[in-house]
């Protein structure tokens, strides 16, 4: 690696309010590399891809292209400098088609300006060759599958000829053909000089594609060396920092009556006949990847969204299909995956906020209670040891994890009989995230059943009892605590089991 | 599962795909022509006056000025926004140009800055939403007010009278060529450019983007602000033109003469096929759901129905648009969903 790196980070830190995202995060990127990001979930990874592809700007720190500082003032300015981003969420224009989508922002044109639609389609063919997929071009994107936009999305970075390709979990809804073929479309690309930078949840992947390895935790730099010679739980340990078991701590309990049972539950083209049960005392994992349906399924036995087969029982009771309501009024509660958009009315105080699902039981009469409210608040939130300055507080002002707090405070108080909790401790920080663990385990040892819908592996391998994992929208597997590794997840995850 | 099983027959499966879409989006200029078709047969058979000359004429001349704003109205939707100043640009310039053109300007000067008043209006309102992030809904009703109180202060109760004003511009609002009024052919050239324009070049394709997905339009490098700001400028510009084509048309104007338009504009846009969530539509729906709605006014005429009715079936024909609109978009869903899932 001789000469300046092509693209390189230099002791970048940025914050979003009070969260210190990334700290003094140094990155060198030299062409013909191909670079792992490693790290959990709310390390500080994304925040480095958008830094890198120009959305963020760093707070400190510098940038250095060819050795030279650069400021990205957006988007455009990235692209310009040949940084592409393949996001982890498609970011595509549904009603626009595929070949639109691809080559939005630099169209093939004619010589008068106007788009050159023939050369976009066969551009957009000849990129589907090299990935080997064959979609076709002129397709809307609306209606494709989470893999098929995938596929768009790196159709779209690797067309631009990019100096610098930044890969955020590309292969996290490819089947393993597909992934293959990305690798080796990937392959070619740094041996031509192209700086790749790859962030994946498969350490498999990153063995097997990467030289060098880049280690965060909770936004600082822990490591930056290369893969050969590393094993895998040397990497993990760089990426936790401490033991898996500290940091999990789910108490034995002995599961009792069923409380939530679901047969059957089927939503045309979302989900297809799952059937499963979670037990009092029980934390169920809800696993797999992002799009496999696991948030829909939650939100239907919910009654957020309609069903059209199958039944939903709690406590030996059916629920009617989509109704919120009398879901709630039979014992559920639902902590959302959102908790900004769907948890949380960020205009109104903590105290507003946490009255909101009691709203009947707080009635004074007609009106509604002030005192009341209040004294379920303060009660919820010592409970729940939530760090506030007043109960009046807008909820705006708090911390991701607190935030997560009040929602949960919110729900505990209707005294569910069933908790769902969709991703509880995503984009909160480490100490949080584990008073979260610890407040979810005494709900199961206090009889409550709990089924957690988690992306974050280590996470469904430290709390559940038994996890559950779907894949394109079919339960593919069940496996008990004992059994339950890294692997055996993933494999059932990406729907390469038999 | 293996990646065969996953994706079967996928080119098939596209073009598949692609047919029904493309259905879907003729479905709808279709529907409106047949319905244009029935509306002006079953007119015509109750009462034969509806097709002489004068009515056609009279239809096509209503219909110019609705359609052109129609256009001018799509390409802000289109990119998610609203512009509901429309109506008050309109009174405002029509009144002021009348008032120039009394006080002894020329045509062509009066004419150019009366568009130069329709862009500065839309400029303003643009500036507002793009880079004041301000809501479009709240900017555009504010300017609404503000436009329609200018035009009061400067009409100050006043009138203008055809009689006062250039026989050259009142010939423009009357006059035709080979037969065909001089209004709609205006109105026609400027939407087949703006609908080409929109089509065939790269920025044209960026508002859709933009009102497709906002932020994936960020992230893939398009200028957003500056796109939301020209549909803005061009709304206000086709405004301001549309303000010296009701001039030329009516010649007698009092102060705000078109307000109120800018609902039957935005009525004319959706019905017309243009999504109101943007990123879907065309200039040629806006402008067919426009001679649409003016077909309609003018058969209810023709056919002696109190004319109290016509603003709720207007209305009743929005709705059903917006729920056709819904339901397709939600069987289309379904349908792709079932053909990417399961082959």
């Amino acid at each position: 690696m001789s000469g300046p790196p092509t693209l390189a980070l230099v002791n970048v830190s940025k914050s979003f309010g009070a969260v210190r995202a990334l700290r003094e995060v140094s990155l060198e990127l030299f062409a013909g590399e191909a670079h792992a990001l490693a790290g959990e979930n709310g390390a500080g990874k994304s925040t480095l891809v958008k830094i890198l592809a120009g959305v963020h700007r760093p707070d400190s720190g510098q940038m250095l292209l060819d050795g030279e500082p650069v400021v990205f003032h957006g988007p455009v300015d990235a692209q310009r400098a040949g940084v592409a981003v393949i996001y982890q969420e498609p970011t595509l224009f549904p009603d626009l088609s595929v070949a639109e989508n691809i080559f939005m922002g630099r169209q093939p044109r004619t010589t008068l300006g106007r788009i050159d639609r023939r050369a976009r389609r066969a551009l957009a063919a000849e990129l589907f060759t090299r990935l080997g997929v064959t979609l076709d071009p002129e397709q809307p994107a609306r209606g494709l599958s989470i893999a098929d936009q995938q596929l768009v999305e790196i159709a779209k970075a690797i067309s631009t000829d990019a100096r610098v390709l930044v890969m955020d979990e590309p292969t996290a809804a490819l089947s393993g053909n597909e992934a293959a073929r990305l690798f080796s479309v990937v392959e070619t690309l740094r041996e031509q000089g192209c700086a790749v930078l790859f962030i994946s949840h498969r350490l498999d992947e990153i063995f097997s594609l990467c030289g060098r390895v880049t280690t965060l935790r909770d936004g600082g730099l822990v490591a930056v060396e290369p893969v050969a010679g590393l094993t895998h739980d040397e990497l993990i340990r760089r990426m936790v920092g401490r033991e898996l078991g500290a940091l999990y701590p789910k108490q034995e309990t002995t599961a009792g009556q069923v409380a939530l049972r679901v047969e059957r539950l089927t939503r045309e083209g979302v989900f297809t006949d799952v059937s499963f049960e979670v037990r009092r005392g029980e934390i169920v994992a809800l696993a797999g990847l992002v799009g496999a349906g696991r948030s829909e399924v939650a939100r239907a036995i919910f009654g957020v969204d309609r069903w059209d087969a199958g039944t939903v029982q709690v406590d030996g009771r059916p629920l009617p299909a989509a109704s919120p309501s009398a879901a709630m009024a039979a014992g559920l509660a639902l902590v959302p995956e959102d908790r900004r958009q769907q948890g949380l009315v960020m205009a109104l105080s903590i105290e507003r906020n946490i009255g909101l699902t009691g709203l009947r039981s707080l009635r004074r009469g007609l009106t509604i209670s002030r005192a009341a409210e209040r004294d379920r608040a303060r009660d919820w939130a010592l409970r729940l040891r939530l760090k506030f300055a007043a109960l009046s507080d807008g909820v705006g002002v708090l911390s991701g994890g607190n935030q997560q707090k009040v929602v949960l405070a919110k729900w505990l108080a209707t005294r569910p009989s069933v908790l769902v909790v969709d991703e509880p401790t995503r984009g909160i920080d480490v100490g949080t995230k584990a008073e979260v663990h610890r407040l979810l385990s005494e709900l199961a040892g206090q009889g409550i059943a709990v089924l957690m819908i988690s992306s974050d592996l280590p996470e469904v391998l430290g709390m559940a009892d038994r996890v559950l994992v779907m894949h394109e929208g079919r339960l593919t597997a069940e496996i008990p605590r004992a059994e339950a590794t890294e692997e055996s997840v993933m494999t059932a995850a990406t729907g390469r089991a038999a | 599962m293996t990646a065969t099983a996953a994706r079967p027959e996928p080119a098939a499966r596209g073009r598949g795909a692609r047919t029904l879409v493309d259905l879907v989006f003729r479905a709808r200029e279709l529907s409106l022509v047949i319905a244009l078709a029935a509306l002006v047969g079953g007119t015509a058979a109750a009462n034969p006056t509806f097709l002489s000359g004068q009515g056609v004429e009279d239809i096509l001349l209503n219909t110019a000025i609705l359609a052109l704003l129609a256009v001018g109205q799509s390409m802000v939707v289109v990119t998610r926004n609203l512009d509901l100043s429309v109506g008050s640009v309109v009174g405002l310039v029509a009144f002021t140009l009348g008032d120039l053109l009394t006080s002894g300007w020329g045509l062509v000067p009066g004419v150019v800055a009366g568009v130069a008043l329709g862009a500065a209006c839309g400029l303003l309102n643009g500036l507002l939403v793009s880079f004041g992030r301000v809501p479009a809904l709240v900017v555009t009703l504010g300017t609404l007010y503000v436009f329609q109180g200018v035009c009061h202060f400067v009409a100050a109760g006043r009138q203008i009278n055809a009689a006062d004003l250039p026989p050259a511009l009142l010939s423009l609002g009357n006059g035709a060529v080979l037969g065909v009024p001089y209004l709609p052919l205006i109105t026609v050239v400027i939407m087949l450019v703006i609908g080409y324009y929109l089509r065939a070049y790269p920025s044209g394709r960026e508002f859709y983007a933009i009102g497709s997905s906002p932020e994936a339009a960020r992230l893939a490098g398009v200028p957003v602000r500056r796109r939301v700001l020209a549909g803005y400028l061009v709304s206000g510009c086709l405004a301001g033109l549309a303000g010296v084509l009701w001039l030329a048309r009516f010649g007698t104007v009092v102060a705000d003469s078109a307000g109120g338009w800018e609902l039957l504009v935005i009525s004319a846009v959706v019905v017309g096929g243009v999504a109101i969530t943007g990123g879907v539509g065309s200039v040629y729906g806006a402008a067919l759901g426009a001679l649409l709605l003016t077909v309609i006014g003018s058969a209810l005429v023709v056919l002696r129905v109190n004319p109290f009715w016509q603003q709720a079936i207007t209305g009743a024909l929005l709705l059903l648009a917006i729920s056709v609109d819904r339901v397709l978009a939600l069987r289309v869903a379904r349908l792709l969903r079932r053909r990417s899932r399961h082959g």
